[in-house]
């Protein structure tokens, strides 16, 4: 059993409280490791700045080559974890067992890092909208059209409080050394490879220890690193998202209830659209906030939740070792019942039906962990509740709803798929503030172009476009 | 076990049985008795007079619920014999609802006098002033911080603590002002040290006192620059790790380095305050509380079956007994779990380690500064 420590700038400390890491299914424990506490967190953040001036002695080209080279060895190499050390194969398994999701989206999320790492310079050409990155390092600098631009850092460092239960999450933080700030890290409960092995990863490559902290812990770990820090994200539900809302400190990122629209124009051809919704509500098991939890049209919605139930009513929990496994457990004892007992509250609204019933039930209860299969309700007006919610497995609800009205309809959208060549109704969708990423066309809510900003720009969130004067030198 | 220590435990359990007889009579006697327990004595179906002769015979009565203690009138809970006596009542609980009353006498001076005579002198010196760094308000800690600086020549300082607000905002999910409430505070607190009171010794929760130590270092200074040396602390919060984290990192190392030395005690408005043992890195830092006897007792129960005290070492949900004239609380079982510890030379009779709110009922308890 691996022992993992807090790190401390780059220091491990083995703390005296512990927490075991367990596999969902055996129980069996499959790490140990060190809780930080409030004081400690807040005492090391005293030289969060030194974080930054370590990576300040880089140049942002220099580690953007490093992070190309982590890339690799996150990838592919055999890195130190704690007391031991840590495979690729020895990574996957263990993410997918303490976490449930299928080893071969573990293999994925792991690839899709490690091509965020390898694109670092072309992605934070397109965050910085190609702002030359010694602005960055030095605070101001000439832009190229005779006009001084000033991007003032608003902290050494940047916190995230990682959740449990989304691997794909990382990608959000990964560019953060490059911009040459430090990381501090509150990893989830039964999460902590991700980002235990970025950091041995990036060591390796050359990147300061100094630059980072990890701190594992209960959810006073997670207050103190908001608390303590200038820029920190967050990752939770909504209530996390509500209680954070208009605190310029905190980047909260919850539920996604991201949609798929289709126009009056071409619902008729709903059929050519089937894939794309599959893969939009499947993908990644339903798990992400970019995976599509509403399908909305005017009309053909009772067919349309028909086919997505016939297509992905009969899947089946498999185990995680299973390559066809497309489904990932809810490790939390009793939670997928939980779950299961909010959407049939949803299914008592009058004219609500439950699509995908005939597939056979839905919660799958095992002795330590639960699964919940593929659920296709549909809703006949926007007013019935399920057509707002989003659950952690493949669950949509097709709702039907008047194309006039949809926009101002389906509330909060992450990732917005507007399938319709009406140009008055892409251009409402162009200027609908409730959408943040919008894919106009048939583009599945999963497929992100990694070159456009996700949820809140980095740059915006760590840096302040700011006036600067400078006295011309003679 | 040695000789001695088993003779110790001999006599200590001998007091403790001897005590108990004492302490039943005047509780049950119709002449010194109070009201709730001599109303009580008619449902049970014993004599507590003629039928509880020792420790043992407690477990005869029904485990003491700590609801009996909400509402009023608050002189049943007064034993006939201290009727004329000036009476106080500390209350416990209250951020929602009618708090649980413990009426006192003297009880509170006479555990912290005897708290007083565990202290190191060198850390505790006679004479200096103190800061109760915890909740003010109709608390019993407040009035025995007092009594205990008062019985080492000292004179107290206190702040203004809240605890009942403290909670509403942990349950509200206002955190942000619950900085501010905790700043607000520490700043008294910063304020007091820093008006020329020779403050050496305090009291503090955890959370309080590493705050306190936060600030200090942010203003450039440290607990040690302030002058205090010794403290005492109490609560489930006070962990070895935090313990190591506070000595190693905030005091400076440990009392015959840094100068401060910090002795955690554990206990509630009901059974008054346990001590423990020096606690050093080389033990790592276990903290292990032993209670009064014979005016207190903890022992740590099966949490099933809760008249089954586990094996040393084992773990169970922690039972409070307090016997004295002023209050009679027999087996309350307290919210808390640890492990039974084995006697000890400086307490020959079981303690209690590893103590932390009962896992059962862990998510429904808010632990707050206090």
């Amino acid at each position: 059993m691996l022992k993992l420590p807090v790190i401390r700038w780059g220091q491990p400390y083995d703390s005296l409280e512990v927490a075991e890491v367990n596999h969902f299914a055996t129980g069996e424990p499959i790490a140990q490791v060190s809780q930080a506490g409030g004081g400690i967190i807040k005492r090391d953040m005293r030289l969060a700045q030194r974080a930054r001036d370590v990576l300040l002695g880089f140049t942002s080209a220099e580690l953007i080559a490093m992070l190309g080279k982590a890339a690799d060895l996150y990838e592919h190499g055999t890195l130190p974890m704690g007391d031991g050390k840590q495979s690729p194969d020895d990574f996957v398994h263990q993410q997918s067992a303490s976490t449930g999701l299928p080893e071969h989206m573990c293999r994925a999320n792991m690839a899709k890092n490690s091509f965020v790492l390898k694109n670092m310079a072309k992605i934070l050409e397109c965050l910085t909208r190609g702002l030359d990155l010694k602005i960055l390092s030095q605070g101001y600098g000439e832009e190229g059209r005779g006009v001084m631009v000033s991007y003032q850092a608003q902290s050494p460092v940047l916190a995230a409080v990682l959740p449990s239960n989304s691997p794909g999450v990382h990608t959000l933080w990964l560019p953060t050394i490059a911009l040459q700030m430090g990381l501090v890290l509150k990893p989830g409960p039964q999460e902590p490879w991700t980002p235990y092995r970025i950091f041995a990863a990036f060591t390796e490559a050359g990147v300061p220890k100094e630059s980072f902290s990890l701190y594992p812990g209960e959810a006073e770990a997670g207050a103190a690193v908001l608390e303590a820090c200038d820029r920190a994200m967050i990752f939770g539900g909504t209530a996390t998202v509500e209680r954070y809302r208009g605190n310029p400190k905190v980047q909260a990122h919850g539920p996604g209830f991201s949609k798929i629209l289709l126009g009056d124009d071409v619902v008729d051809r709903w059929p050519d659209y089937l894939d794309l919704m599959v893969e939009s509500i499947y993908l990644n098991s339903g798990r992400g906030c970019i995976n599509c939890s509403g399908v909305w049209a005017s009309r053909h919605t009772r067919e349309i939740a028909e086919a997505l139930a016939e297509r992905l009513g009969p899947i089946e929990a498999l185990p995680p070792t299973d390559p066809n496994a497309g489904l990932a457990a809810f490790t939390v004892p009793g939670m997928g019942a939980i779950v299961w007992k909010q959407i049939e509250q949803d299914l008592q609204t009058p004219g609500v039906t439950h699509s995908t019933a005939k597939y056979g039930p839905r919660l799958i209860e095992q002795e330590r962990a639960s699964y919940l299969r593929p659920t296709i309700i549909h809703a006949p007006s926007p007013d019935a509740s399920a057509a707002q919610k989003e659950y952690m497995f493949p669950f949509a609800a097709v709702v039907e709803c008047p194309q006039s009205e949809m926009l101002k309809r389906i509330g909060p959208t992450l990732v917005g798929t507007v399938i319709s060549n009406d140009e008055s109704f892409r251009r409402a969708a162009t200027n609908a503030t409730n959408i943040d990423r919008l894919n106009l066309g048939p583009i599945p809510t999963t497929r992100l172009n990694w070159l456009q900003p996700h949820e809140g720009n980095l740059i915006d969130f760590l840096f302040r476009n700011r006036a600067l004067q400078l006295f011309p030198s003679h | 076990m040695s000789k001695s220590l088993d003779e110790a435990q001999r006599r200590a359990k001998t007091a403790l049985d001897d005590h108990v007889a004492e302490i039943v009579a005047w509780h049950f006697h119709e002449s010194t008795g109070c009201p709730f327990w001599l109303e009580f004595k008619n449902k049970l179906k014993f004599d507590p007079l003629k039928d509880v002769r020792s420790f043992a015979d407690l477990r005869k009565f029904p485990p003491f619920e700590d609801e009996w203690l909400r509402g009023g009138p608050v002189r049943r809970w007064v034993p006939k014999a201290l009727a004329d006596r000036p009476l106080y009542v500390f209350e416990t609980g209250g951020t929602t609802g009618i708090p649980k009353s413990r009426i006192a006498v003297e009880d509170f001076r006479i555990d912290y006098s005897l708290f007083s005579d565990t202290l190191p002198e060198q850390y505790f010196p006679r004479g200096a002033n103190w800061l109760m760094l915890g909740p003010s308000g109709p608390r019993r800690l407040r009035l025995a911080v007092e009594h205990l600086a008062q019985q080492r020549d000292g004179i107290c300082f206190c702040i203004d603590l809240d605890p009942r607000w403290v909670i509403k905002l942990i349950k509200k999910g206002w955190m942000e002002q619950l900085e501010a409430y905790k700043r607000h505070c520490v700043d008294q607190a910063l304020t007091i040290l820093g008006a020329g009171h020779d403050v050496k010794c305090m009291f503090g929760t955890p959370k309080l006192i590493e705050a306190l130590c936060l600030a200090l270092e942010e203003r450039g200074s440290s607990l040690k620059q302030t002058g205090i040396t010794g403290i005492f602390s109490g609560g489930t919060e006070f962990t070895p790790q935090w313990t190591r984290f506070c000595i190693e990192e905030l005091f400076g190392g440990p009392p015959e380095v840094s100068g401060i030395y910090m002795t955690p005690t554990y206990g509630n408005t009901l059974m008054g305050l346990a001590c423990s043992k020096p606690v050093t890195a080389a033990d790592g830092y276990k903290i292990s509380y032993y209670a009064p006897q014979p005016r207190a007792v903890v022992e740590v129960v099966d949490f099933d079956d809760t008249d089954r005290v586990v094996n040393y070492g084992a773990t169970g949900r922690a039972r409070l007994t307090t016997l004295t004239k002023e209050f009679f609380m027999p087996g309350f079982l307290e919210r808390d779990e640890g492990e039974r510890e084995p006697p000890c030379g400086q307490y020959p009779w079981d303690g209690i380690s590893g103590t932390r709110p009962f896992r059962r009922l862990a998510e429904a308890t808010t632990v707050g500064v206090y």
